[in-house]
């Protein structure tokens, strides 16, 4: 490997010298004391380092810094903390480091972003709208941006395993008087075959916790993997089938009762007066509160407090936003782009020279896209149960963000941070709506109001009407074209969205001439990360014009992608490969079309093909054909599984997702009126996978994510001559189209 | 009195309160889930007398007489697996796994009234459960296995 080089060894949390190696070490004088009560139970367990525990009875714990939304991310780091250490699979138990900044992974974090220098807007305290300092960033734990197994997974917990492996060697050869070098292990035992003594790691935990700590263990090389890259079945996935997984939800405290809880419909409003005269004598309702921000019924039932809820009638303040709806807020972004005009704006892409390309050009031709407001809608709505008492705060929640939580909810209450708690759950959907803080700092302002732990539920409304809402944006193009129809020329001005800055850019694409800007605009509803952030919409646009521009240019949309990939070896395989594996060019039955699309992100690399059937009353998807190079896949089947699920949640978005304003208010409520991909809609899904450089391991929860809606639009347009430049596709009328 | 996976139990509750918060709050049975309240995501799905409902819009008092059968009740006596929760983990279905109690108790009140689904039978049995992490590919793959219907393999690099 070789590629660790000092900094960035202690970068992941390993400081050279004795200290420190990948998270804390069990010695006196050491952290490890204070976070050992967390997590070891005492009786002769040791902490070999913060990031595996090894039991008496030869049980390995992993300790996996990341929370579980579904992306697999606890087993598959558990699986790769095995493999290093040769642990037994099958005895290996998971736990979820506790929410404490000595479990942080900002170093990490930090390192990938260096080279942005950009604080991703996730881990932004957006409540208060404050940038962080490098010094908060030390103290958060999140689980985003496709990072866990590339970030944690590669620069701490397979250290960790390799460490606390040549520990267990060392105290081996220690008791046994003989060369480490001798020692060989598997399945959680240590062997010393020339003299015939074993013992198991339980056996010598205590001794190897004295050992020295390794400054640079040494990771396994690709050709001694035994689980990594193994579509090893997930640890987690037998209690959702039975019903015991714990949830956010599923919490149970001694004493605690429900609330029901109700915001202005307006965010940012606050609630002025109620009339609660029905709830108060409605059966189970304890007491009724307005809290500022919101309505909360807290009764002896969810039901009961929804119920009277649902009777409270509440006047709001008047705010700014009330008289704005959808289409206010596209004009003003349409405002803010003719004012930006030719040459205004932030500059994110200045190559060459676009403008006096443009004027040069044969042909140039202009496009303009929309898209919309979404909501997240994770299967589980938002909710969060909180017991506070007069020095301390507990939570229990699923939490993308367990020590932001920590922090905010601290301030929200006026404690110290030591004393609030989180107990990270399952979390039931995630997406980046789990990364906000409001949802604890309600639950424990309102446990604190009430005097007794409380479980808040949100209902589906509130969940799909005060979300974090992925932002609506515009974003405009024109391209230039040179007399034998090559793309010379390319001008993109959008509105500022979110992160990562490298969503708009085109520098894979070899475009002589580029210009790439954004404008600022302020937006009233309150927006944040969803599932592959800016490349969801920004992969859209760029995607689509580029279809756009080989129409213009009587070129295959693969063809066109093909030629301007001449320097993108690697990228270039991926498409290939999803136009082989769609038999693109094929002939294909009329009112059928064929969408090509290709997305770097995350550090990974997807391309997607999708065929539509337009004969029907509305658009049908019914296949997409998927290549991806995530570098290399530590659990394959782990990374189909987020293929597939994130061409449903992209797919999803692109047909149907709408959130719309109406007098400052979010319209839709529930899934009625905010509709899911439903599985008689489902394309058959194949997926094809690329180990394409093992050294630069990319993420695989959201960039399978961005393609699909080009793909899907891309199609429409073969099938049917229409372009879709606003999403959702649902707006759309197809009968008879023709553009 | 309610009979709940084969037991009877007393149950304290208004008529009117819906069978998925008696479960999940009097009952302490929390793996049948909360996910809209309107009947239109299916993860609150249980069995009544061995038909899927939709516990969040269903009162307590249309299970009276009835046996009602949650997650917790679908595995046999012995703690053998029900074949539908075996072909879930062999297809390794769940991701967040929120909505996964619904659709395994939809899935298994499919194969109980018919047996050999065809691919629409499956697609229009279970079109009302809601899965955001988007594994309906697998659903309708662990369906077949469940119900022993031939497949052909997965293409794979």
């Amino acid at each position: 490997m070789g590629k660790w080089s000092r900094r960035a060894f202690i970068g992941a949390g390993v400081a050279a010298g004795g200290a420190l190696v990948v998270g804390i070490a069990v010695r006196p004088g050491n952290p490890t004391d204070k976070l050992k009560p967390s997590v070891a139970s005492g009786d002769g367990e040791q902490l070999v380092n913060s990031w595996v525990k090894i039991a008496p009875d030869n049980t390995v714990t992993a300790i996996v810094p990341h929370a579980e939304m579904g992306q697999g991310a606890h087993s598959v780091l558990a699986q790769m903390l095995a493999d290093e250490l040769d642990a037994d699979w099958d005895k290996i138990e998971i736990l979820e480091a506790p929410g404490l900044p000595d479990y942080a992974g900002a170093d990490i974090v930090r390192d990938f972003l260096a080279p942005t220098l950009q604080v991703p807007n996730i881990l932004e305290p957006t409540v208060q709208g404050g940038f962080l300092t490098l010094a908060d960033m030390m103290s958060i734990g999140f689980t985003g941006g496709s990072f866990s197994i590339r970030g944690a997974g590669q620069r701490s917990i397979r250290m960790a395993g390799a460490a606390a492996r040549q520990m267990l060697i060392a105290a081996a050869a220690d008791k046994w008087g003989v060369a480490a070098e001798e020692i060989t292990t598997a399945d959680s035992l240590l062997n010393h075959q020339p003299s015939g003594q074993s013992g198991t790691y339980g056996e010598f935990a205590e001794a190897a916790a004295e050992q020295s700590l390794p400054v640079k263990p040494k990771r396994k090389a690709i050709n001694e993997y035994k689980l990594m890259g193994k579509p090893i079945p997930r640890k987690d996935i037998p209690s959702k089938v039975d019903g015991t997984a714990s949830f956010g939800i599923d919490v149970e405290v001694e004493g605690m009762k429900y609330a029901a809880v109700k915001a202005p419909p307006v965010i940012g409003a606050s609630v002025e007066k109620i009339n609660a005269t029905t709830a108060k004598s409605m059966p189970g309702v304890l007491q009724i509160l307005n809290m500022g921000n919101f309505v909360a019924v807290i009764a002896d039932g969810y039901w009961r407090a929804q119920q009277a809820l649902s009777t409270i009638e509440a006047t709001y303040s008047v705010t700014e936003a009330d008289t704005l709806d959808t289409e206010a807020i596209f004009a003003r972004y349409a405002a803010a782009l003719d004012e930006a005009g030719k040459d205004g704006g932030d500059f994110e892409t200045e190559d060459g020279d676009a403008i006096g390309a443009m004027a040069e050009a044969a042909k140039t031709l202009k496009a303009e896209y929309r898209a919309p407001f979404l909501a997240h809608a994770t299967m589980e709505p938002m909710n969060c149960t909180a017991q506070v008492t007069d020095d301390r705060c507990d939570l229990w929640l699923g939490s993308q963000n367990p020590l932001g939580m920590r922090r905010e909810v601290a301030d929200a209450l006026g404690m110290d941070e030591d004393s609030v708690h989180v107990e990270n759950q399952y979390l039931g959907g995630g997406f980046g709506r789990r990364s906000y803080t409001d949802v604890p700092i309600m639950a424990a302002r309102l446990a604190k109001a009430a005097g007794y732990p409380i479980k808040m539920i949100w209902s589906r409304e509130e969940d799909t009407a005060q979300d974090y809402f992925r932002p609506s944006a515009t974003s405009r193009f024109e391209a230039g074209l040179d007399a034998d129809g090559k793309l010379i020329s390319w001008d993109n001005i959008h509105v500022h969205l979110f992160d990562p800055s490298e969503a708009p850019k085109i520098d894979h694409y070899a475009v002589a001439n580029k210009l790439i800007r954004k404008v600022d605009v302020p937006m009233h509803l309150r927006f944040g990360a969803w599932r592959s952030v800016d490349h969801s919409q920004q992969a859209w646009f760029v995607e689509s014009f580029i279809d756009e521009v080989a129409a213009e240019s009587g070129k295959d949309p693969l063809a066109l992608r093909q030629e301007l990939l001449a320097n993108e070896p690697r990228l270039l395989t991926v498409l290939n490969k999803a136009a082989e594996m769609a038999d693109w060019g094929g002939s294909m039955p009329e009112g059928h079309g064929r969408g090509i699309a290709l997305v770097p992100g995350f550090g990974s690399i997807v391309a997607q093909v999708a065929e539509v059937d337009m004969t029907g009353k509305k658009p049908h998807v019914t296949k997409v054909y998927c290549c991806t190079d995530v570098g290399f896949a530590m659990n394959p089947d782990g990374v189909i599984a987020q293929m597939e699920s994130a061409i449903v949640y992209g797919l999803t978005a692109a047909l149907y997702g709408d959130i719309t304003v109406k007098d400052g208010a979010v319209q839709q409520s529930n899934f009625h009126d905010y509709p899911m991909l439903r599985i008689d809609e489902m394309p058959e899904v194949e997926v094809a996978l690329i180990n394409g450089d093992p050294e630069r391991i990319g993420g695989a929860g959201e960039p399978g994510l961005p393609p699909i809606a080009p793909a899907v639009t891309n199609a429409i347009f073969a099938a049917t001559g229409k372009r879709i430049r606003e999403l959702p596709i649902a707006k759309h009328d197809f009968a008879g189209s023709e553009t | 009195m309610l009979n709940v996976n084969g037991q009877d139990k007393e149950v304290d509750a208004d008529p009117a309160t819906p069978i998925l918060w008696v479960v999940r709050e009097k009952l302490k049975m929390p793996g049948t889930k909360f996910g809209c309240g309107i009947a239109q995501c299916g993860a609150c799905t249980v069995h009544l007398d061995g038909k899927p409902i939709r516990s969040c819009s269903t009162p307590i008092s249309a299970a009276a007489g009835k046996a009602l059968t949650t997650i917790e009740g679908i595995a046999s006596e012995d703690g053998t697996l029900h074949k539908v929760q075996q072909a879930w983990i062999e297809a390794q279905v769940p991701q967040c796994g929120y909505c996964q109690s619904g659709q395994i108790m939809a899935a298994a009140a499919l194969l109980k009234s018919n047996p050999k689904p065809t691919d629409a039978q499956i697609d229009s049995a279970m079109a009302g459960n809601v899965c955001r992490c988007g594994m309906y590919g697998r659903i309708r793959s662990a369906i077949k296995t469940a119900a022993g219907i031939e497949q052909p393999s997965k293409v794979e690099a």
